[in-house]
């Protein structure tokens, strides 16, 4: 296959992406500068989003049999691409500039970042094994750096051991899965194995094996019961703003790939695979929820509220017709600027670091009446994640239940309808603590003029956002219902 | 364009309040007077200009005396739909009356971060005046979760934890929301499957209920879409297995709060069954009618009991709700124009009693500072005027003739007593205890021995003319309730014919 100039216009997303990287790490070996790391990698990220326009001007087009860039690929690089640099500009304001914040280099933790959003941008695209293989070793690698770039802190290097560890033992698991499906299909692109599949009425018993064994090893990315435990730990451990990346850019890029995987191949997601997936729904619904009540650490709460959150998720995938993929995506859009709003006003009230984040619940006791603003994304934050109206996070879980009841999902709606029962609780809990009287006690908050600088502005930003959304979703949902495939023969 | 309006000033009328508290921290509490003295009279306005003989009727497009469109998510056929008829139209006079009232008694109880507090206040009146008004079932489903929100707030932030430590305000405040809203998600699901239900026969995607009201589905698909709104209501209204919510909200809420949620929320839910529950599913409300109408027993002496037996006075009230609520359930599902009539004024009676009840329990917990009735006793000697107008208001509870109370259970009983004669003679003895458990209130708090000689304040001017119009309105609706009769008759007549129709149906399949 040849690469044509068309091909470039449609890869210029990643293209541009790597060579930011290649930019960043030049300019660190030439100077070492914070102020102006940060702003290469936002320039070249902005320009990354940029170029999703002429990208989609040539959707859908494959470039090489590995990746295909369509409007759904260019969908979810967006939202990965908007979710890196939200981490980054987060992460600027959580290092600190010159003698107070982060004490070692600085800089690498922007490398790191874009080249795991790279490695997103690849996974989102892909239509091969190969290519999901690459992408996703690609968007892990940097992350075990990322999460133990606070390495003088414990727990943040425990943290990052263990992710690499698990990481690791499902990179494992999926390739092993990989090859057991590919001794069964004989094809590694994701179109070939569905019709591989379609051949037989019920596949294979070796095909079953693999896609199970690739189900493991993906559902360790996305933290799903069973393969939930690291979760809590690596968020809790990881900096503000790699929790962030992790919980929102990361699981975007693998929950698209699943997507695509299934949907071009509807014969993987069959038969007994479909059941085990709804398992894995009900389980992560209610043991994430459940697991979250007695949180007293804010990171950790919100980890097991991610696993709750892709149980959700999981409906829409396994009812897999109909309005589903609208559902995931208007979902994850949703999921994202929530998480983002909430990691914010964690990295915002750590800022600039001093050796551990403000994550437990007792230091946001009261802080309405200290920072009323700051509180107030966090409150819409938590509503979101808890569904309620005027909020993004209603939009997402109208959709899910839509999607289940035009599915005829009773058992998996039953389940959401519950787990949302029991995620109130806890919502609320952190909700309610923001607004008691405070105690004396204060040994983090955010800077008093935190409004004015950059991490404050796109914090303001996506509260704004998550309301408007909330009230009127209409744009949302126009962008992502063009998002759909187009299969390819 | 005055419907829209109606939303909005309780919700721009709060954010001012809140900006308001800068300037000084009475600020807000006229703002909030002001704001809620706007929505009363302007619901006071379209009362005397609008023609309420125009309402929903099956078989014909439902006309309106007011209606508001705007498009709003196209990609589901969902739409800012309002319209106005009777029934709304006496629920949000409703409002903005005990609007007004929450914000008066709040007064001098409030006096932590007061322009936060009328912010909360204001949105739960505002997100309550959208559920009277929503046709669109998608918006409907909006506000009535947003209210919650608010009402939460107020109960967590400034509330009263009980006594012996054992119940915090935030306990019960986060039961309330949890009850509420994982019932509410129950209702949003049965609104996709009417929707999904109605899409599958017309292949249009419409939230609209004029459109949904056309739906054609099997007996069993009507019969669970039914019970999922039924349970929201349920929850709301409250029924008896799903009430325990209720007392704790109440106890601990501040007063404010306790006259919203018994005034305004509760009747939330007997509105949705009449707009939306009977209407969109009559053969299953037809089959339903005799387990509602079981449950609204159970629920008047299931409440009448345990309000018997509690020794804290805002509880008992708050029982007592429960209780009344029963003849209202019983009212609705009995399908006769009378009971239905009687039971939009048993609505109106009960939220202005309930009202007084609770601005009077927060009158004397400011005074005395605890709502134990063991503590209390013999007050009648202590407290100028008080007293006696409690006692006013619980004879209006007991359903005293001259009062609204007695309109709105007579009527429901006469109006019942043809279609279910069994169910209207227990709901009847029913009454017995209701004057027992207002009776008994009365004694404990005011008569017996007195605990100490100090004589406590009497009221001032603010607290007297509260009560006291209260109480005014409450005689006028029981010895002239025509007008508020003739206003919601077009809308109970609609209702009643969907019933009607499914009941003889139902007959005649028997």
């Amino acid at each position: 296959m040849d690469l044509t100039t068309q091909s470039f216009i449609a890869l210029a997303p990643l293209l541009i992406t790597s060579a930011t990287i290649i930019v960043v790490m030049l300019a660190i070996a030439w100077r070492r500068n914070h102020s102006q790391t940060f702003l290469l990698s936002v320039a070249g990220l902005n320009l990354a989003l940029l170029s999703i326009i002429p990208a989609l001007k040539v959707a859908p087009l494959a470039v090489t049999p590995l990746m295909q860039i369509d409007n759904f690929a260019c969908l979810y690089m967006a939202l990965i691409l908007v979710a890196t640099l939200a981490c980054v500009t987060l992460a600027h304001a959580y290092l600190g500039d010159g003698g107070s914040g982060y004490p070692g280099n600085r800089e690498e933790l922007y490398l790191l970042i874009l080249m795991a959003a790279a490695g997103g941008l690849v996974l989102v695209s892909a239509q091969h094994l190969a290519g999901l293989f690459v992408g996703l070793e690609l968007l892990s690698v940097p992350v075990y750096g990322l999460v133990a770039y606070a390495f003088f802190n414990k727990r943040s290097l425990e943290a990052g051991i263990k992710y690499m560890v698990l990481s690791a033992a499902g990179s494992a698991f999926l390739l092993f899965g990989m090859a057991l499906l590919y001794a069964d299909a004989g094809s590694l692109s994701f179109s070939g194995i569905g019709k591989a599949l379609a051949t037989t009425s019920m596949p294979s018993l070796l095909a079953q094996l693999g896609l199970s064994m690739m189900l493991v090893g993906l559902a360790f990315k996305l933290s799903l019961v069973p393969f939930h435990l690291w979760t809590p730990d690596v968020y809790e451990g990881a900096p503000a703003p790699v929790a962030a990346f992790l919980a929102t850019a990361s699981k975007v890029a693998v929950f698209a790939v699943v997507v695509r995987l299934f949907q071009l191949s509807p014969a993987a997601s069959s038969g007994v695979l479909q059941d085990v997936l709804a398992v894995i729904a009900v389980a992560s619904i209610l043991i994430g929820n459940l697991l979250a009540l007695t949180q007293t650490n804010l990171k950790r709460l919100l980890g097991y509220s991610s696993i709750a959150h892709f149980g959700y998720l999981l409906i829409a995938l396994v009812a897999s017709k109909g309005l589903a993929l609208e559902a995931i995506g208007v979902y994850l859009v949703t999921y994202v600027i929530t998480s983002l709003g909430a990691f914010g006003v964690i990295t915002l009230m750590s800022s600039p670091y001093n050796g551990r984040d403000a994550d437990a619940l007792y230091e946001y006791r009261g802080l309405f009446w200290r920072r009323p603003y700051l509180t107030a994304v966090l409150t819409v934050m938590m509503l979101s994640l808890a569904g309620i109206p005027l909020t993004a996070g209603f939009i997402g879980k109208f959709y899910i239940i839509a999607t289940g009841v035009e599915s005829h999902l009773w058992w998996l709606i039953g389940t959401l309808v519950l787990g949302s029962a029991i995620g109130v609780f806890y919502y609320l809990r952190v909700m309610v603590t923001l607004f008691l009287i405070e105690p004396n006690l204060r040994r983090h908050d955010a800077p008093l003029n935190w409004e004015q600088r950059t991490g404050g502005v796109m914090l303001l930003a996506i509260a704004i956002l998550a309301f408007v959304l909330g009230v009127y979703p209409q744009p949302l949902l126009d962008m992502v219902q063009h998002a759909g495939f187009q299969l390819v023969g | 364009m005055i419907l829209p309006w109606l939303i909005l000033i309780p919700f721009i009328g709060g954010l001012l309040c809140w900006v308001g508290e800068r300037f000084g921290a009475t600020l807000p509490r006229w703002i909030a007077l002001l704001t809620m003295s706007t929505l009363l009279a302007l619901g006071l306005w379209l009362w005397t200009t609008g023609n309420y003989t125009l309402a929903p009727a099956p078989g014909a497009d439902p006309a309106w005396a007011l209606e508001f469109k705007l498009s709003w998510i196209e990609r589901f056929g969902i739409s800012v739909h309002l319209a106005l008829d009777g029934l709304s139209l006496l629920m949000i006079l409703l409002t903005g009356l005990l609007g007004v009232l929450s914000v008066l008694c709040s007064w001098k109880e409030i006096q932590r971060h007061v322009g936060f507090f009328h912010l909360n206040l204001m949105w739960i009146l505002g997100g309550v005046v959208g559920v009277f008004l929503a046709l669109d079932l998608f918006l409907f489903f909006f506000f009535w979760e947003m209210m919650l929100v608010p009402m939460y707030f107020l109960i967590a932030l400034w509330g009263h934890s009980s006594t012996d430590g054992k119940k915090t305000r935030i306990y019960a405040a986060t039961k309330f929301f949890i009850f509420t809203q994982a019932s509410g998600l129950i209702m949003l699901v049965a609104i996709l499957g009417l929707v999904l239900v109605n899409y599958n026969s017309t292949g249009v995607i419409t939230f609209d209920y004029s459109q949904l009201l056309h739906t054609q589905m099997s007996k069993g698909t009507e019969y669970v879409l039914m019970l999922g709104f039924f349970i929201a209501f349920a929850v709301k209204l409250p029924i008896v297995p799903f009430h325990s919510w209720l007392p704790d909200a109440h106890a601990q809420a501040p007063t404010a709060g306790s006259v919203d949620l018994a005034g305004i929320l509760l009747k939330t839910a007997a509105y949705g069954m009449l707009r939306f529950a009977l209407p969109l599913f009559p053969n299953a409300s037809a089959e339903w009618a005799p387990v509602a109408m079981t449950l609204g027993l159970i629920g008047i002496f299931y409440g009448a009991f345990l309000a018997f037996a509690q020794t804290d006075i805002k509880r008992l009230v708050a029982f007592s709700s429960v209780s009344h609520m029963g003849f209202v359930l019983i009212g609705i599902y009995s399908g006769s124009q009378q009971a239905l009539q009687g039971a939009v004024i048993q609505m109106l009676a009960h939220g202005l009693s309930a009202a007084a009840l609770f601005i009077l329990c927060g009158q004397l917990y400011e005074r005395m500072h605890t709502r134990d009735m063991r503590e209390m006793g013999g007050l009648w000697s202590r407290i100028a005027y008080l007293p006696g107008i409690s006692l006013f208001f619980a004879a209006a509870s007991l359903g005293l003739p001259v009062t609204g109370n007695f309109v709105g259970e007579f009527l429901i009983l006469i109006g019942t007593f043809p279609v279910a004669p069994v169910v209207t003679v227990i709901a009847t003895s029913g009454l017995v205890f209701g004057s027992v458990y207002s009776l008994i209130m009365i004694h404990r708090a005011y008569f017996g021995p007195s605990k100490s000689d100090t004589v406590l304040a009497g009221m001032d001017g603010r607290e007297m003319i509260m009560v006291v119009g209260l109480a005014g309105l409450l005689i006028l609706l029981g010895v002239f309730p025509q007008p508020f009769l003739d206003t919601s008759a077009a809308t109970m007549h609609g209702v009643q014919q969907w019933f009607s129709s499914a009941f003889t149906q139902l007959a005649s399949a028997r």
